[in-house]
């Protein structure tokens, strides 16, 4: 046999592992979400009601998506002016300077911060200040979360629309400055338009992983099962339930659990597939 | 070739040390609760015995799910199997209990160290019911305590959790509303608050929160030195959770197989949130081809859990130990496991 085919045998098969995982993966959290799935069906979509008391245990999934959606918007609606107008930065504005490879390398850095501390900088520090200004009696909620989320998705709304932004070629700019266009001009009229797809991907992309963050969304939230009622209340998310509950669940609140976590896979699969398609798009 | 068989020799060496030098060993699983006194009390047999006791603090759910699939010697859990459970075991098990523990009342009141709750006013304040610091019915118990004009903030386990079992089984046993409306469990239903993950979570959420109250582990508290409620109790008296009286809780009336919650005991000076935590092991002990010597090393362990030695260490790790008589109870259960029928105990 000779080397190539070796290789090739080796690609193979590790992709083929891939594959198998992820089938695997789903196929467990299918199997597992069944007995959920049986007992309530849809219902379990559309009903906010989450018991887990022996002998009237009954389990609806409406809340955590609410929290999970309401959380993954507001830190869209949050990072997207910041991650924007850094972008422009540094791709635009300041592009191939010194200052703009700092700016974007501690947004990159921001990516690296494991999530944990991005969670004890929100316990000790952002919901202490958020009481002390006087928004919330205990300073968990809906709107501390997003906060941090918005934090944690910056460096992946960024990253791709600095490169689309710096993709658009110069000519078109500078035909654009010749027929006398201001800067502005030619950011609203010739960098937009051009670069409009794969900035539109990165927020997609940004979003479908503020959908799936746990651990600092735990700290923050408050965990109570209640329906949000406004900015500063407390809720809770899909992933955080998971998180907390799935130690010392049991049989029914065990499998509502898995289908929680099936709800999110499927959730954030078809975020990111919508995020690849306009990238595609983008790059034809 | 050669290096196979060099390769099979080290293997061959390496198991013969592992299986000499260090003779038995012993695993079990579950409680994270009773984890540091456990710890300690597993290394000082293992300095005085030579047998290797390994202990993973997986939760209470985990130490049943791995006694059911065999995998471990002993579990251990916060919360005595259920009837249900019992039965949905493979095989007869036992509890022994090893230490009490208890769960207490935290706040967070600038300038107040201490305040006297009823189980009354407890659960009103758990369903929302008393919202502000200033209300009548808590001034009405506590005559000296100067109350601020404070929004009162509940902080509870957001995570599945023993602490909360035992709370809960407490309100559930006290009030009817609370039975009817939440009732027990490792989970349930909080109207009001703020859910945090942990002993940690909760007291550090406590700590920073002013006007919070929320419930703790005493394990915990005791070690962290946090301001607790006196709780009045079914006597009457309103009793600081302390070693003495948690210890004083098992001192009630105890069933043989010592399957019991201490919530709301009559004994006077009794701390009404306690419980015991539990080592459970099956009652034959000759299955998945255990030796005698495997099942012996594992009684012996269990009996020594409960001599002065052992439960002498308790209180240095914050656990109240076992009284007197629950002593008995436990050492007359482990006399009931047999291997092939006979008792492993002499």
């Amino acid at each position: 046999m000779n080397s190539d085919k070796i290789l090739k045998y080796i690609l193979f098969t590790a992709s083929l592992l891939i594959l198998l995982i992820s089938g695997g993966m789903v196929f467990s959290l299918v199997r597992g979400a069944m007995p959920s799935f049986h007992e309530f069906g849809w219902k379990f979509i559309i009903s906010s009601e989450w018991d887990p008391t022996q002998g009237r245990e009954q389990y609806g999934a409406l809340l955590f998506i609410v929290g999970t959606l309401l959380t993954s918007v507001l830190a869209l609606l949050i990072a997207v002016p910041l991650a924007f107008s850094t972008s422009l930065f540094v791709a635009e504005y300041f592009k191939n300077t010194r200052i703009a490879s700092v700016v974007s390398t501690m947004v990159d850095l921001l990516a690296g911060i494991p999530s944990i501390i991005f969670g004890l900088w929100g316990f000790y520090i952002l919901r202490p200040f958020i009481v002390s200004i006087g928004l919330s009696d205990q300073g968990y909620g809906i709107f501390t979360s997003g906060l941090i989320l918005a934090f944690m998705i910056i460096p992946y709304a960024t990253s791709l629309s600095n490169t689309s932004i710096s993709m658009v070629s110069n000519e078109l700019k500078e035909a654009a400055y010749s027929l006398g266009a201001t800067r502005l001009e030619v950011i609203w009229n010739v960098i937009l338009p051009n670069a409009r797809s794969g900035i539109t991907a990165s927020y997609i992309l940004a979003f479908g992983r503020a959908l799936g963050e746990t651990l600092a969304v735990t700290m923050l939230i408050g965990n109570s099962n209640r329906m949000p009622t406004g900015l500063f209340s407390t809720g809770n998310t899909m992933s955080s339930v998971i998180a907390n509950q799935f130690g010392e669940a049991s049989g029914l609140q065990l499998s509502s659990l898995i289908e929680i976590g099936l709800l999110l896979f499927v959730m954030t699969t078809i975020i990111n597939a919508v995020g690849k398609f306009i990238i595609k798009k983008l790059n034809r | 070739m050669k290096k196979k068989s060099l390769f099979l020799s080290l293997v061959a060496i390496l198991a013969t040390i592992s299986s000499s030098a260090f003779g038995q060993s012993l695993s079990g699983a579950g409680a994270t609760f009773p984890l540091p006194f456990y710890n300690m009390a597993f290394q000082k047999y293992t300095e005085s015995t030579g047998v290797k006791v390994t202990y993973g603090g997986i939760g209470s759910g985990g130490g049943i799910r791995s006694l059911s699939d065999k995998v471990v010697d002993f579990g251990a859990s916060d919360a005595f199997l259920s009837d249900k459970e019992l039965a949905e075991m493979p095989a007869t098990i036992v509890h022994m209990p090893t230490c009490s523990g208890a769960v207490v009342v935290a706040f967070n009141l600038p300038g107040i160290q201490s305040i006297n709750l009823t189980s009354d006013v407890l659960v009103n304040i758990l369903l929302g019911k008393i919202k502000n610091w200033n209300d009548p019915s808590l001034k009405k118990l506590n005559a000296s305590v100067k109350f601020p004009d404070m929004p009162i903030t509940v902080v509870y386990r957001s995570d599945g959790s023993g602490t909360t079992n035992m709370f809960t089984d407490y309100l559930t046993k006290v009030s009817k509303e609370w039975a009817n409306k939440l009732g027990s469990g490792k989970t349930v239903n909080w109207p009001v608050g703020v859910g945090a993950k942990g002993n940690p979570g909760v007291a550090g959420t406590i700590s920073q929160t002013k006007g919070s109250i929320g419930y703790v582990g005493s394990e915990y508290s005791f070690a962290q030195k946090i301001p607790t409620a006196y709780l009045k109790n079914k006597a009457g008296k309103f009793i600081k959770p302390s070693m003495a009286s948690i210890s004083a809780a098992g001192q009630g009336t105890i069933p043989a197989d010592t399957r019991v919650m201490l919530t709301n005991s009559d004994a006077p000076y009794a701390y009404p949130i306690a419980g015991f935590t539990w080592i459970i092991i099956y009652k034959e002990q000759n299955y998945n081809n255990r030796t005698l010597a495997q099942a012996e090393a594992t009684l012996k362990l269990l009996s020594w859990m409960l001599t002065p030695d052992a439960q002498k260490i308790a209180p240095t790790v914050n656990y109240a130990s076992l009284p007197e008589a629950v002593v008995k109870k436990a050492n007359a259960i482990l006399r009931t496991v047999t291997y092939n029928g006979k008792p492993v105990l002499k």
